[in-house]
């Protein structure tokens, strides 16, 4: 039986936040052992939750993904099933250390001896104010391989910038080519595609790094910008200046390339009155066919014959006619009906899917995209996301469930680190070791 | 000092936007990247923005800047020979990589099967909209249905408003840097274990488990029975998009206010501890009366002005540049960001350059965006076929030779 990709690589995850546990994931996911270091006197905002401790007036009116806590209660421990963040935490190793003093270093020093990988991304400075440097880490391990994924990179005027995925994005450009072409970016709403390319190709460095040292023995200081790392979804505008000196700006949900129509269109669903509206399709016609294939398919309506909308140029030049014209047609139609209908003609269609009902969706169900879990503070059995690699040989899954602030303390002092059992009661005393926040983190 | 992945070599068939951009991702770190592409090129090469907005196959910015460091061999796969030719180009490769409708490569005869039979070690990775199982493997899909569908657009825009999309191809850029990853822990199982495997990557489900909020919607809902509601911002409290001078800043407040205060000079309303009370931040006086003073210090200053002032105080606030302004933004050309490429139908321009430094493995654009065929007769030689052979196997149009 053929062993995953990272099988017998140590991590040690000393991220925060949204991409740095993201990259570590994704290498848990692959078979690294990745063993998440947490301090029990410290919680970095949007680490496990926005804060440590939670008042249930605090989760009142918030999101779904951000204040969606199990049955709307903070709960004992509500840094263990953050609705942000939890799922992020399956397949690793949890263990607690003060990191603020020479004691909690030196159980740090021990772990690294042993480990391949060190990760993180705190703003610069943050790790070198606690002595944790490149050199240090080549002091302990010589091929150590250290990964680093600052907002806006160690060097240049804003190293020390702080930012979330969002405020990368507005720096870099993203916001103002996204949203509404007709209203001011502040009724756009934020994404975070800074987290999941920094996420992504932090991973994907760390497993370059491995293929070199296997060939070298010599480990690697990687340094990852977020901000950098999310340039390349704006490939498009990007050419577009730099061969053209053309600035682009937004076109809400049409084509770059000029397929039309293209948009969402209102649909209805099945569910009660109040959850059966607001609900759209969204649908691209990319060819000249395609558009044949939809007149048909709409009854070969009288607008629709016009001669000026038969090539994908003419329709262009007419995509309101168009969008408010579909609009009307596709407003009795269910959504999902309509998708079915549309695929059959070799049309690009489907749903603008609300989350819940991602839950029930045939193609979700038939890959088993979610799958049910308990984690360590049992909250309820809830279907979890599951790895988006599947290898036929090397299957990837849920091998440990989301794992809870320090639940692998005895694994990872005893057996990772050799710690004895005087040792580790002497540093369970020290306050090292626990499971929860201390009361003075807010 | 070569890149990391000099020894890796990826027959890459793989078109338009997701497929190419995880190949180029490991082609900028040295992988010996063979695209081999059908006559008359991937399709992506008639994807605008092209130089002097005329449409011609060798001039397409969406083309070069997702192909960089690749090498082009035109095959027809569908002739029993083009077969023959993929199947000694795959004795010199370590992995396939291909984004074909499921079914279409067995159907060309070059399937798993062929390459498992002729390469135990080699894995196949398909990059497909929906995966290679499931009531929707055949669907079709765009960038807003693969959005709308599978990533969060339904809680982007205005609750009055349809659900609005990213820029261009975001979403699919996000699920080809996830297929990176895919495709070298494949590569790392073949090359160091000798096994070969099927990956199924599918871009929806790139989307469905990855982090852009989806993920959390849906375990969110379970947990709480919240449903995603569509409202602009970012969801934290005292923050947002805000006017200023020259334009418009991203702020955080919320548990990062304090930092605000300090950016703000710490004014004397400011000072009462209901500001750093996360339930009182999110009253709707207050924020009313924090925007009252906000907009009075915003308007007063540029986009850069308060940019320097958030650096200082390091509060989370960021301006909002367009794309000319990236490019000539100071931090980002002092950290070298910017590359240089030649091109022979482009000219010399500016290219965003690597994704991250490596310190003993640095990226490097080796070569730009190949022109179609360009390496057909190179790659053909170092597979073993003579001259003789190249020119026959031109002149029966299997293969294309520029």
């Amino acid at each position: 039986m053929a062993h995953l990709p990272l099988h017998g690589i140590r991590v040690v995850d000393l991220t925060g936040v949204w991409a740095g546990t993201f990259a570590t994931m994704l290498l848990a996911d692959l078979g690294a052992e990745v063993i998440k270091q947490e301090n029990p006197y410290l919680m970095q905002p949007n680490t496990r939750g926005r804060r440590a401790h939670l008042t249930k007036a605090m989760l009142q009116g918030g999101t779904a993904w951000g204040s969606g806590y199990p049955n709307n209660e903070p709960g004992p421990r509500p840094w263990n099933y953050c609705p942000t963040f939890v799922q992020l935490y399956r397949n690793k190793r949890s263990f607690t250390v003060d990191i603020r003093g020479p004691e909690g270093m030196d159980i740090l020093r021990r772990l690294i001896a042993k480990s391949d990988v060190v990760m993180e991304n705190s703003a610069p400075g943050v790790m070198e104010k606690l002595g944790i440097t490149y050199e240090w880490l080549q002091g302990i391990k010589p091929d150590i391989i250290f990964a680093r994924m600052p907002a806006y990179g160690s060097s240049g005027p804003y190293r020390d910038g702080r930012a979330m995925g969002v405020h990368l994005e507005s720096m870099i450009g993203h916001a103002l080519l996204r949203g509404y072409p007709d209203l001011d970016p502040s009724n756009s709403t934020a994404t975070f595609v800074a987290d999941y390319t920094a996420g992504t190709q932090a991973a994907l460095a760390v497993m370059m790094a491995l293929w070199h040292r296997r060939q070298t023995n010599r480990g690697q200081l990687i340094e990852l910008s977020q901000a950098e790392s999310a340039v390349p979804m704006m490939a498009q505008a990007l050419m577009d200046w730099s061969l053209n000196q053309h600035l682009q700006s937004a076109i809400g949900n049409r084509s770059l390339d000029g397929a039309a129509p293209c948009g969402v269109y209102p649909c209805r669903s099945p569910g009660t009155p109040e959850d059966s509206g607001d609900h759209w399709i969204a649908i691209t016609v990319g060819s000249d066919r395609q558009w044949e294939a939809l007149r048909k398919l709409m009854g070969d309506p009288e607008w629709a014959r016009s001669g000026d909308l038969v090539t994908a140029e003419a329709r262009a030049q007419r995509q309101d006619l168009l969008d408010a014209r579909l609009a009307e047609w596709t407003a009795d139609c269910d959504d999902y009906e309509l998708m079915h209908r549309l695929q059959a003609a070799g049309i690009a269609a489907a749903p603008v899917l609300e989350a819940s009902r991602a839950l029930d969706d045939p193609q979700v169900l038939a890959r088993d995209l979610y799958q049910p879990q308990r984690i360590y503070d049992d909250v309820g059995v809830y279907k979890y996301m599951t790895p988006f690699y599947r290898f036929s040989e090397t299957p990837t899954g849920i091998h440990k469930p989301p794992v809870a602030f320090g639940e692998d303390n005895e694994y990872v002092y005893k057996e990772v680190i050799g710690v004895s059992d005087g040792e580790y009661a002497r540093l369970r005393a020290a306050g090292h070791i626990r499971m929860d926040f201390d009361e003075s983190v807010p | 000092m070569p890149g990391p992945l000099a020894d890796l070599t990826i027959l890459d068939l793989t078109e338009y936007i997701a497929g190419p951009y995880a190949t180029k991702l490991l082609a900028d770190y040295g992988a010996n990247v063979i695209k081999l592409e059908r006559p008359g090129g991937d399709p992506s090469r008639g994807l605008g923005p092209f130089k002097g907005n005329s449409k011609h196959a060798e001039r397409s910015g969406t083309f070069f800047y997702f192909n960089t460091n690749k090498r082009s061999l035109v095959l027809d796969l569908r002739a029993p020979e083009g077969r023959q030719v993929f199947l000694r180009l795959l004795d010199g490769a370590d992995i396939v990589v291909e984004s074909f409708r499921p079914g279409v490569l067995d159907r060309l005869g070059v399937g798993w099967d062929a390459v498992h039979a002729r390469k135990p070690s080699a894995p196949l990775v398909s990059i497909t909209n929906f995966g290679q199982t499931g009531p929707y493997r055949e669907f079709r899909a765009s960038e807003l249905v693969l959005f709308g569908f599978a990533g969060e657009m339904y809680s982007m825009g205005g609750q009055d408003r349809a659900p609005v999309k990213m820029y261009g191809t975001a979403a699919q850029v996000e699920s080809g840097s996830a297929a990176a990853s895919a495709i070298l822990g494949a590569a790392m199982v073949g090359k160091w274990q000798g096994v070969g495997q099927r990956v199924d990557f599918s871009l929806a489900e790139s989307h469905l488990l990855g982090v852009d909020r989806r993920h959390a919607t849906v375990i969110g809902y379970q947990f709480s029975g919240r449903k995603t509601q569509r409202r602009a911002g970012a969801g934290v409290a005292l923050g947002g998009v805000y006017p200023c001078a020259d334009g418009y800043v991203e702020l955080a407040g919320g548990a990062w206010f304090d930092r605000v205060i300090e950016m703000l000079g710490n004014p004397a309303w400011l000072r009462d501890p209901k500001w750093l009370d996360p339930v009182a931040q999110t009253d709707p006086a207050l924020i009313e009366e924090f925007e009252g003073h906000f907009y009075e210090w915003l308007l007063a200053r540029t986009r850069r002005e308060v940019l320097r002032e958030a650096l200082q105080a390091r509060a989370i606030c960021a301006p909002m540049f367009t794309v000319d302004e990236l490019f000539d933004d100071p931090h980002f050309i002092a950290r070298g960001l910017w590359a240089r490429a030649e091109h022979a139908e482009l000219g010399a321009f500016a290219i965003p350059g690597r994704p991250f430094l490596m310190s003993d493995s640095p990226w490097e654009l080796r070569r730009p965006a190949p022109l179609l065929g360009q390496h057909t007769a190179e790659v053909l030689r170092e597979a073993g076929y003579s001259e003789g052979e190249v020119q026959a196997l031109a002149q029966r149009h299997i293969v294309e030779v520029r």
